[in-house]
């Protein structure tokens, strides 16, 4: 068990105004010796540390932000707060409770990136934390901590906070970039990357708000100290948001490599009324699903690829079983639909084929054939689209119907019966409305 | 739109009713049109002779002072002006309460866009309105950590409370980014949860009455569950 980074003392009263987050030292030594830092030792500190992105792809941080290409050019940095992954909930508790943090992070990550405009792209929907982030950015532009010339330094930085309109497309980075231009959220063909060619054609950094808030915390510790937490390949804590079938759902600061029984048992205290774990996504709801033989997994990066999942942005959802798979495999198919942007084919006919089949198993309509079909539908739509937005419903749904294969048939059966009764029942049933209305 | 169309929608061209709440509320369809096409006027000819909509003349377009002030004071945060396109159509929004025709060609105006283009933007994202909804937001999240703790339930009985109040917005949201206190119903912005059936009643009254939503739920007030966050 660590000892909590991200969390320290986040209950504490006050935390999200300057004078609190002063008085537990933040902006103080770190950023002072962030910004005399020159710029290349900076980012070889990030890259280092092996602070990897904490947004979903996982990639590392400093390597990333070392692909901005040099040059005066404006360049810019966007924080991507639009944690619209469902069952992701940590940058929402981050922000409401120490919005400064991430602040003095993206100074830190604006100056690595030889960024001088910076963006907070918030979701619409987070309209509270939002307020609470405007706040805190008018409390740091009055304390010249953002501005022209910051602590003295030739560093300087606009940071604005933009909302979005409820679309789970904007977490998306290149469609996030379109938003944040005014556009509809559509995706973005890449190459370019956004590091060559971003926000207004000029080079961009785009981060996770749980990434940029460690970048203090990097720094105040040194890498080498920063990348002994955790295990090779993911260091450092992770905050991870379980929700689901869980006595304590919330957002817990763990070590990474910590195994995924410790956490759903442990941390949140087992699974409620005591029943077994039927499913768990391990990274929000487009990670592929793992069962009950797979808790004993440590939760890091690479485990988890390896076991064919992903960790994502951390978000563990956990499934008792009780319930049918068959129920969350539609919701989930259903969420996708509704939120495919509708620019490539794949992804916007592939969600609604998924869900129309799905419907068809719960009336009864469907036969175990349809499971194949699904499922290549599912092959079809994966790496063939400008973002991941369909992959994330192809290969949750594709493992689910790899791994609970027989109790989809067994549902179909038993659905198929249900409904043949029903149909027989009507017919059986003295029929006071004629079916074929007034004819005669 | 043609009088048969009129007809087969209900009243005055607008669908009304349940047809205004959004995604699946009631009925749970979305509007159909002639033939099945969810677009009205689909098979109506383009007039080939009217032009489309230009930039409002600031000369005739009235905008209140208030809110080119407000759409004036987005842009500036932004080197290209357009990027606040967002930001003014929610504050119309606010003003207007959906996205009125009218709403729109006042940001056109301070924005100098084509009406087009805002409306293009607007019916991309699902918290701008480009139908007539009624002033609350009730937003029920019914994503899958939260129907898995009975969000369906939930937004069932929300709707049966509300019934067909043309004040509400009640709609079934995506994931609002609370699983942690699931099931969950986003109240004009403010997020309160988990909130029980019984929770209802008293939820519907304090909007109606104006007061504060179930003070006691507010995910603002809520406290870390992480037991290494110790406080001090």
């Amino acid at each position: 068990m660590s000892s909590a980074i991200l969390f320290k003392d986040i209950d504490q009263p006050g935390l999200n105004t300057l004078a609190v987050y002063r008085e537990r030292g933040g902006y103080g030594d770190v950023l002072r010796k962030g910004l005399s830092m020159p710029r290349e030792a900076l980012v070889t500190e990030l890259v280092n540390s092996g602070l990897r992105g904490r947004g979903g792809a996982g990639f590392s941080m400093g390597k990333k932000a070392s692909f901005m290409p040099k040059g005066t050019m404006d360049k810019y940095l966007v924080c991507n707060a639009d944690e619209s992954e469902p069952g992701t909930f940590k940058d929402r508790e981050l922000m409401t409770k120490s919005p400064h943090m991430l602040i003095e992070g993206m100074i830190l990550g604006a100056y690595a990136a030889g960024a001088t405009r910076a963006f907070i792209y918030i979701r619409g929907e987070y309209a509270q934390m939002a307020d609470i982030l405007d706040d805190a950015v008018a409390e740091a532009y009055d304390a010249g901590l953002l501005g022209n010339n910051i602590l003295g330094t030739d560093h300087s930085l606009e940071l604005a906070v933009h909302r979005g309109a409820g679309a789970y497309i904007c977490g998306e980075e290149t469609a996030l970039l379109d938003s944040l231009e005014g556009k509809r959220g559509n995706p973005r063909l890449k190459p370019p990357f956004p590091a060559n060619q971003g926000l207004y054609q000029g080079p961009t950094l785009i981060n996770n708000v749980e990434t940029l808030a460690t970048i203090p915390h990097v720094l105040g510790m040194g890498a080498d100290e920063y990348a002994k937490i955790g295990v090779e390949n993911s260091t450092g804590t992770k905050l991870i948001s379980v929700s689901g079938h869980v006595k304590r759902p919330g957002n817990y600061e763990i070590e990474l490599g910590m195994s995924a029984r410790d956490i759903i048992y442990g941390l949140c205290g087992g699974i409620e009324g005591d029943l077994e774990v039927k499913l768990w996504f391990p990274g929000g709801s487009s990670s592929p699903v793992l069962t009950k033989d797979d808790l004993d997994l440590a939760y890091d990066f690479d485990t988890l690829a390896k076991a064919g999942s992903m960790l994502g942005s951390g978000a563990i959802i956990v499934v008792d079983e009780e319930t049918s798979v068959v129920d969350v495999c539609l919701k989930l198919a259903k969420f996708y639909k509704h939120e495919s942007c509708g620019k490539c084919t794949p992804c916007r006919e592939g969600t609604q084929w998924t869900v129309k089949m799905l419907e068809r198993i719960k009336s009864g309509q469907a036969t175990p054939m349809d499971l194949d079909i699904m499922a290549s539908v599912q092959e079809q739509i994966t790496g063939h689209c400008l973002c991941v937005l369909g992959d994330a419903m192809a290969m949750p749904v594709g493992s689910m119907i790899a791994k609970f294969r027989p109790e989809f048939e067994a549902y179909i059966e038993e659905a198929r019966q249900r409904s043949d009764a029903e149909l027989i029942a009507s017919l059986d049933a003295p029929n006071e409305a004629p079916l074929v209305g007034s004819l005669v | 739109m043609s009088r048969e169309l009129e007809e087969e929608v209900g009243t005055a061209g607008l669908p009304t009713g349940d047809l205004t709440l959004g995604q699946h509320v009631g009925s749970g369809e979305v509007p159909r049109y002639r033939g099945g096409s969810r677009t009205p006027g689909w098979d109506d000819a383009v007039d080939l002779t009217k032009d489309p909509a230009t930039i409002p003349d600031p000369s005739t377009c009235h905008v209140p002072e208030d809110l080119r002030a407000e759409i004036e004071a987005h842009m500036a945060k932004y080197p290209d002006t357009r990027s606040a396109a967002i930001p003014a159509l929610m504050a119309a929004q606010k003003r207007h309460v959906w996205c009125t025709p009218e709403a729109i060609e006042q940001v056109a105006c301070v924005m100098r866009l084509t009406p087009g283009y805002l409306v293009a933007v607007a019916g991309f994202y699902d918290m701008l309105e480009t139908r007539p909804v009624g002033r609350h937001k009730v937003y029920v999240c019914t994503n899958i950590s939260c129907s898995l703790r009975g969000a369906d339930d939930l937004m069932d009985r929300v709707v049966e409370e509300i019934g067909d109040d043309p004040d509400f917005n009640v709609r079934s949201f995506e994931c609002l980014g609370a699983c942690d206190i699931a099931p969950m119903i986003s109240v004009d912005d403010v997020y309160v949860g988990p909130v029980a059936l019984e929770d209802v009643p008293t939820m519907v009254a304090q909007i109606r009455a104006g007061d504060e939503v179930l003070p006691e739920q507010q995910i603002i007030r809520r406290k870390s569950v992480d037991p290494n966050a110790v406080s001090t």
